[in-house]
């Protein structure tokens, strides 16, 4: 480094001269035709896989499939359909209840295991690789192992309920029940992502200031609650918008855990906006139906960020 | 230190480490239920109450898995396209990243928000387009239509943007007197110095690529090119009539280890990763 340093040495008091004119704008278009040669292929592919079709599935919300590919003008046909439609509105409850439960729950664990891992602790290495397990894991994978365990009839959980006397429920393919079985399984293969955040969010708070309220006998829970918590907030910020933004468009899980209309009397009154955006577009062929239920989802999304943006400053602290 | 609070100290460390380990047991469970389930007999699996350990060991059921699906090819699938995202989208996103984070150019805001846009919008509102596209060009039923669209990514591009600006730019100043042009500097000095973030992204596309659903659902619904995700989706769905649990869950073994080992071997990268898309 230094040698090279040292050899380079005669030509940055070259630089330092003054240059003319024409060789300073060659420079500069040299350095904008690099950096559209750079980002082109990215542009490119993200223009056509992505930004135009945001273009297009508005519009498409507002056409009729006609089929062979062909699509008519419907003006707010769509809309007015899925008004009306009963399963919107299910969906709708199912994802609001699915959002309100599972990403508080998540945090509020994430953050309980974040703090007992934040100790000098032996085997954090771990106990991080086995609270992470579930994020890496597939959720076809996951889906299946759950579904054993929650069998009604030689499912391990209810045979451990029934064990200390609770007759449990049949947790997937009772309506009442299956939407918070997802909602545990949703939880749990959460909190390792959400945990490593916090972690990395604690561990930039400073021990001294835990130190000075030890002085003045502060006890470990008002120390939570007084230092832990609010400089913690960033961190929660971060992850309610993302697992907020993952849980509106929650998909693999109900699909995977509750199986197809027919067979589960469950999965209609579970289904989920994503659901009836998948089913509705791929399956029955309805494409301009789904594309309305995709905006609507995309508005909610916008909606309830912004909301987040806004608040933010009432309880984030950033120092 | 007096005695009793070093006392303290150690029932409290106690009751922490009890409680983690509560906890892990809880979040493991689950995958030591898969194993040994996929090693019982099929009247094993379904016995009231259950059977913790099979009586004889089954492994046949991981060779079942084979005859009775085309597993090796969701197998080879899962692995090309994998491969292919890791490896396009890294270059691509670190070439874009690159001149994002260290050049000025008209128009940088403007196509910054252009990617910032595709970033915040879900996917589902791009799925049907998508499609058809890919119906248009003919790709449904093909590994092109899993990998083409995942090369492109706007976290990919955000992730490592923030990992370039935080290079010293005395680097590239010297380059450039050196005679270098921006891809050479990005290809012999940036590149190197941005490994952290560049692995860091590949183990993301990676897990991904490798659990990813809805899109392969969508585009390849033969089986002998699906991955394996919508390859055990399709093994509990109504296509098949299986449900013999032991031959399920030695599937989902096979679906999951390689993911499993990569993370256990990166897991430091991984913890990393995360940390870095969190922490802004």
């Amino acid at each position: 480094m230094n040698a090279m340093s040292s050899q380079l040495q005669p030509e940055m008091h070259a630089a330092v001269q003054p240059k003319t004119k024409k060789s300073l704008n060659r420079m500069k278009r040299s350095d904008w035709f690099w950096a559209y040669l750079m980002i082109a292929p990215t542009l490119i592919g993200l223009s056509v896989f992505y930004l135009w079709p945001i273009v297009q599935t508005i519009y498409l919300s507002f056409t009729k499939w006609g089929g062979f590919g062909k699509y008519k003008w419907a003006g707010l046909h769509n809309y007015e359909l899925l008004l009306k439609d009963p399963y919107l509105w299910i969906a709708l409850k199912n994802t609001l209840i699915y959002t309100v439960i599972a990403v508080p729950v998540g945090i509020a664990i994430s953050i309980f295991i974040a703090v007992l891992l934040n100790q000098k602790i032996k085997g954090i290495t771990i106990y991080r690789t086995l609270y992470f397990l579930p994020v890496v894991t597939m959720a076809a994978a996951v889906a299946m192992v759950w579904r054993w365990l929650y069998n009604a009839d030689y499912g391990l959980i209810n045979y451990l309920l029934g064990l200390i006397g609770i007759e449990g429920p049949r947790w997937i393919s009772d309506p009442a029940i299956a939407l918070y079985a997802v909602i545990i399984v949703a939880v749990w293969s959460s909190i390792g992502y959400n945990m490593v955040i916090f972690l990395a969010g604690l561990q930039g708070i400073p021990r001294s200031y835990y130190e000075a309220a030890e002085i003045d006998g502060a006890g470990p829970v008002r120390m939570f609650f007084k230092i832990t918590l609010p400089l913690l907030t960033p961190s929660i910020f971060f992850v309610s918008i993302t697992s907020l933004i993952g849980a509106f468009q929650v998909f693999d899980l109900i699909y995977l855990m509750l199986g197809s209309k027919m067979g589960n009397p469950a999965t209609e009154q579970t289904q989920t906006m994503a659901y009836l955006f998948f089913t509705n577009g791929f399956e029955s062929g309805n494409g301009g139906y789904a594309a309305a239920v995709a905006v609507v989802l995309l508005v909610m999304i916008l909606i309830v960020t912004a909301i987040q943006m806004k608040l933010q400053k009432k309880w984030v602290h950033y120092d | 230190m007096s005695v009793y609070t070093s006392r303290n100290k150690t029932t409290k460390k106690l009751l922490v480490h009890l409680l983690l380990i509560a906890g892990a047991l809880v979040m493991i469970a689950p995958f030591i239920w898969m194993v040994l389930t996929s090693l019982k007999s099929l009247g094993e699996s379904t016995q009231v109450p259950p059977v913790i350990l099979p009586t004889k060991y089954q492994w046949e059921n991981y060779t079942h898995i084979f005859e009775m699906l085309p597993f090796l090819d969701f197998y080879w699938n899962t692995v090309i396209t994998t491969a292919a995202k890791v490896v396009g989208q890294v270059f691509l996103c670190s070439l874009a990243a690159y001149a994002f984070a260290r050049i000025e150019f008209p128009g940088r805001n403007a196509l910054f928000i252009l990617f910032l846009t595709v970033l915040m919008v879900p996917g589902q509102v791009f799925l049907l387009p998508q499609f058809m596209i890919m119906k248009e060009l003919g790709w449904l039923n093909t590994l092109t239509a899993l990998i083409v669209p995942g090369l492109f990514s706007a976290f990919g591009t955000f992730l490592l943007r923030q990992f370039f600006m935080s290079l010293p730019k005395e680097l590239e100043e010297a380059a450039k007197l050196d005679g270098c042009n921006h891809f050479q500097i990005y290809w012999r000095i940036m590149l190197p110095l941005a490994k952290p973030g560049l692995i860091a992204l590949a183990i993301f596309v990676a897990l991904w690529s490798w659990n990813d659903l809805m899109w392969p659902l969508i585009v390849n619904s033969t089986p002998d090119k699906m991955p394996l995700s919508a390859g055990l989706a399709y093994l509990t769905g109504e296509h098949t009539n299986l449900t013999n649990y032991p031959i399920l869950m030695a599937g989902s073994v096979l679906a999951i280890w390689p993911m499993i080992i990569v993370f256990i071997f990166l897991q430091k990268h991984f913890v990393e990763g995360i940390t870095l898309t969190g922490s802004k």
